[in-house]
């Protein structure tokens, strides 16, 4: 199984630890895993943005550097989204089809693909508030939304519900947007600080100490709503978590 | 071309590629007690249920429950009030009427709604600008939810067809309910046996 | 005309914060009722998906429906009328009302008439007409748009109706009891009913099969109206048919329940015929729907009950006001019809999303209302509608991040210890992001830089 890790732009930016603990995690979990060190971007802050044809370049990158893996593993489910539903601005060659069809958000991977549950070496004894972004709950259905009628299931939840220690705490709206919406975050800024300020809010309320999250765009934006408002939030990743990280 | 042509020549011209007309499954399920589900289902919509006494007269009893009331206007024979709807002749002139009476044809228990047409009201208006509403409604009549109320006949044949469903109601001012908006203030459900037992709902009566 | 900055509207908005705050709980009580149904109702998906189903059977056999409708509405006794635009909708509908010597009209809420701003037309014409809709009449009061398709004047608060009427219909202006105010209005409205000489009402839905329309209303304005005049009119999109009485089953069972988390509404009556000795005339409208059907990405717009639903749950639009959008309407289903009325003017309307998708998974017809928004984004790109400053953003990201040295550059850089995030990332650097949130600390290398140092000998 040919396994190569996507580290997009923010993160790699960022947020290094949490690339290090997705790869380690995985490492630890039996892969072995390249990472393309050519690589960028998913294209996605262009294609959102509506601008398909600056996009392009970019997507044909991604798609030559993942090109021939079983599976792209990537700890963002917004860019998974993106790459299997919306990258469309490049010719969908075979190739290109292949790439965008074996990109996995890394719970999906873990979840779906090599069917993990136990971390025996995770322990996380905190409140956990769990944040699933919206593109990772509605777009790759990791979890039941609270719109639809269906039976419940949730998936970073139940990976996370093997770590030991953990106690979860649910915010009164479960799964209300946080309002990052990648360049909506600064052209609507506003409203998506509004929205911001009342999840973390609605977490503190809750009793979270820990908001952890697979989308650490969401954290970004919330991270930065809780510092400038004061409150004793802390942020970490599914995956630092997972890897056994224990604060 | 009037615009009758060209709408429809642009409708045709742009209609997307067919796609098939469902089915309508039964989603029917076994209903132990249809009158209580109404009841239920009516109370929540704000309406209520008034039982009468047994062989008891209707008017006397709408007299007590309305003690105020100087205006009665009756659209069904079961009960006189003090103004029976065939003697009006301008809708208008219903605009004091306290307490409105029909007999309803059937009753929805999965909503609370009863259903009435223009032949039940007399004169429609009579469901509107009555303060009150009394309703007389035949327990037999009621079906199951709005699938099965659709197939009535009187969908086919009625100018005018109501379900009402409880009394008037708003929440548009900073989401407080009131009910009696500008319609009727309150819907009493008198269960009443119809004289005749045409008005019983009889599964399978297709439209 | 120039273009609605829904940014800029929605600040204001969020200053006034009791109002604020009344308005996101409001609608989000509104959709928890909604959820509340939903979950009692063990078939509530199979409906979306077969009323998704008949709206996209009826839209592609359209025209023959409408033909089906208007033969057998006016064998009922109808007059049927077909208005290609607003403009044509307001002619129709003055002739009719001069035909009849009618000056007093009476109406219930019609989005339609409000799309094709019927009534400055017919009072530039000496028509006086009243809104007979509680929240439509406090808006028209106050010389302002309704804000939301089912609750009207939901951005207000009880003072704000109490100043309206106390300035309008002579009520006082100090008493802001909510029963009052309602009990004032229904007063102040009902000797109109009596006096008028037309009435006119939307439809929810129109039926082909039997040439009836259905309207759905809690406060009995709409029967007040329809059941005293000798005249009814009734404004109706061409989107708004069905095939059969049969449909109403499905569709009158969603409509309330997504709209307000009621089963049905208070009154749901079905017109086939006018009243003895009267008339009942329906204007059918198109004014870009024809157009619209023909879309491949935006004719699914076109399967909307007008519930509300899609408003209520988002998280934008509840923290932003409907008026903020500039257009009858706004909410989600307002971002993916608008621009087909004014692409330019609307053009920021699309990017007033976070494409969370609630709005899709609440509408009882399946609207793909977040794929939608994402589509016209790129409509809005195609045809040069984008502010100059992110379209040049998005031009020099697509070259950075294209480019693995130019990429690394820029987030070394970044990283390399500037408290400001890439320009690329941001297009108004800093200034937008940090109003009212703290920027990421930069770490001390980037995950690649850290790859590179641990585990270059893997490369």
């Amino acid at each position: 199984m040919k396994v190569a890790l996507f580290i997009p732009c923010y993160i790699d930016a960022f947020f290094p630890e949490v690339g290090i603990a997705t790869l380690e995690l995985l490492e630890r979990l039996g892969c072995k895993v390249d990472y393309p060190l050519d690589q960028t971007c998913c294209g996605q802050p262009m294609a959102n943005s509506g601008c398909h044809a600056d996009a392009h370049d970019t997507e044909a990158l991604f798609a030559r550097n993942f090109a021939g893996y079983d599976h792209i593993v990537t700890p963002s489910g917004s860019c998974a989204h993106h790459v299997r539903d919306q990258m469309t601005a490049i010719e969908q060659t075979p190739a290109v089809q292949a790439v965008r069809r074996n990109t996995r958000e890394l719970v999906e991977f873990l979840h779906d693909v090599l069917g993990v549950r136990e971390f025996p070496w995770a322990e996380f004894p905190h409140k956990v508030g769990l944040h699933i972004g919206c593109a990772t709950l509605r777009g790759l259905r990791e979890a039941k939304a609270s719109e639809i009628d269906e039976p419940a299931f949730n998936k970073p939840q139940r990976l996370l519900s093997a770590v030991k220690g953990i106690e979860f705490v649910h915010p009164q709206r479960v799964d209300e947007c946080c309002g990052f919406g990648g360049t909506f975050s600064v052209f609507e800024e506003p409203v998506s600080a509004k929205m911001g300020h009342d999840k973390v809010d609605d977490h503190h309320r809750a009793g979270a100490e820990y908001i952890v999250s697979p989308d650490m765009s969401c954290v970004m934006h919330q991270q930065g709503c809780a510092r400038r408002a004061g409150l004793p939030l802390k942020f970490i990743h599914i995956a630092q978590v997972l890897n056994g990280a224990r604060a | 071309m009037n615009s009758r042509s060209h709408i429809l020549a642009r409708v045709r011209r742009n209609q997307p590629a067919w796609r098939t007309l469902p089915e309508i499954p039964s989603f029917d399920r076994p209903l132990a007690d249809p009158w209580a589900a109404f009841a239920t289902a009516l109370a929540r919509m704000g309406g209520s249920v008034a039982v009468p006494p047994e062989g008891g007269a209707l008017d006397a009893f709408i007299c007590a429950r309305f003690p105020q009331a100087r205006v009665i206007c009756s659209a069904t024979p079961e009960v006189a009030g003090t103004r029976a709807v065939a003697t009006v002749r301008d809708p208008a002139e219903l605009d004091d009427v306290d307490v409105g009476v029909v007999r309803a044809v059937f009753g929805v228990a999965e909503t609370g709604s009863v259903w009435l047409s223009e032949r039940e009201f007399g004169v429609n208006v009579l469901g509107f600008l009555s303060q009150h509403l009394v309703v007389l409604l035949d327990p037999r009549s009621l079906v199951p939810d709005l699938h099965h109320a659709y197939r009535h006949p009187g969908f086919l044949e009625a100018r005018y067809a109501v379900f009402m469903t409880g009394p008037s109601a708003t929440a548009d001012i900073e989401g407080v309910l009131v009910r009696g908006a500008q319609g009727i203030r309150t819907m009493t459900v008198i269960p009443v046996a119809a004289a005749d037992a045409s008005s019983a709902y009889q599964p399978g009566r297709t439209a | 005309m120039t273009r609605v900055d829904h940014a800029e509207a929605s600040s204001k908005f969020i200053e006034a914060k009791d109002h604020a705050d009344f308005h996101d709980k409001r609608l989000w009580d509104l959709r928890k009722k909604r959820d509340s149904e939903s979950e009692a109702m063990p078939e509530w998906e199979t409906l979306r998906t077969l009323a998704s189903a008949i709206k996209e059977h009826t839209l592609t056999h359209l025209g023959d429906y409408l033909e089906e409708f208007e033969r057998n509405a006016t064998a009922n006794g109808m007059v049927v009328h077909w208005a290609r635009d607003a403009a044509e909708h307001n002619q129709i509908v003055h002739e009719i009302l001069e035909q009849h010597g009618a000056t007093t009209l009476v109406k219930s809420k019609s989005m339609l008439t409000d799309e094709c701003e019927m009534r400055p037309f017919l009072e530039n014409r000496g028509i006086e007409i009243i809104e007979t809709d509680l929240g439509e009449r406090i808006q028209q009061l106050d010389d302002e748009p309704p804000s939301h398709i089912v609750v009207p004047a939901v951005h207000k608060l009880r003072g704000d109706v109490a100043e309206v009427f106390g300035r309008t219909i002579g009520t006082d202006a100090a008493n802001t009891d909510v029963p009052y105010l309602a009990e004032s209005q229904r007063r102040h409205t009902r000797p109109y009913y009596l006096k008028a000489q037309a009435a006119m009402t939307g439809a929810n839905f129109a039926i082909a099969e039997t040439g009836s329309f259905v309207v759905c209303t809690n406060e009995g304005n709409a029967d007040l109206g329809a059941n005293l005049p000798p005249l009814h009119i009734a404004s109706i999109g061409i989107e708004k048919l069905l095939p059969k009485v049969e449909h109403l089953g499905v569709f009158v069972r969603m409509l309330s329940r997504s709209a307000l988390g009621s089963p049905i509404t208070q009154i749901t009556s079905h017109f086939r015929a006018p009243r003895p000795g009267t008339e009942m005339h329906v204007v059918l409208v198109d004014n870009g729907r024809s157009e619209r059907l023909g879309m491949d990405d935006f004719w699914y717009s076109l399967k909307c009950i007008r519930c509300g639903a899609c408003m209520n749950t988002c998280p934008v639009y509840r923290r932003s006001g409907g008026l903020s959008y500039g257009s009858t309407y706004s909410g989600p289903i307002g971002v993916i019809i608008d621009p087909t009325f004014n692409l330019r003017k609307y053009s920021s309307l699309p990017f007033a999303s976070t494409l969370n998708g609630s709005c899709t998974s609440v509408c009882p017809v399946k609207i793909n209302i977040h794929e939608q928004i994402y589509k016209w984004r790129q409509v809005i790109a195609e045809r040069h509608q984008l502010p100059m400053v992110k379209k040049e953003a998005m031009r020099v990201a697509g070259k950075v991040l294209a480019s693995p040295k130019l990429y690394r550059a820029a987030v070394e850089a970044a990283a390399a210890g500037l408290d400001h995030l890439p320009r690329f990332l941001v297009y108004n650097p800093f200034n937008a992001w940090g109003r009212q949130r703290e920027v990421p600390s930069a770490p001390a290398s980037t995950f690649r830089q850290w790859y590179v140092t641990n585990r270059g000998a893997e490369r």
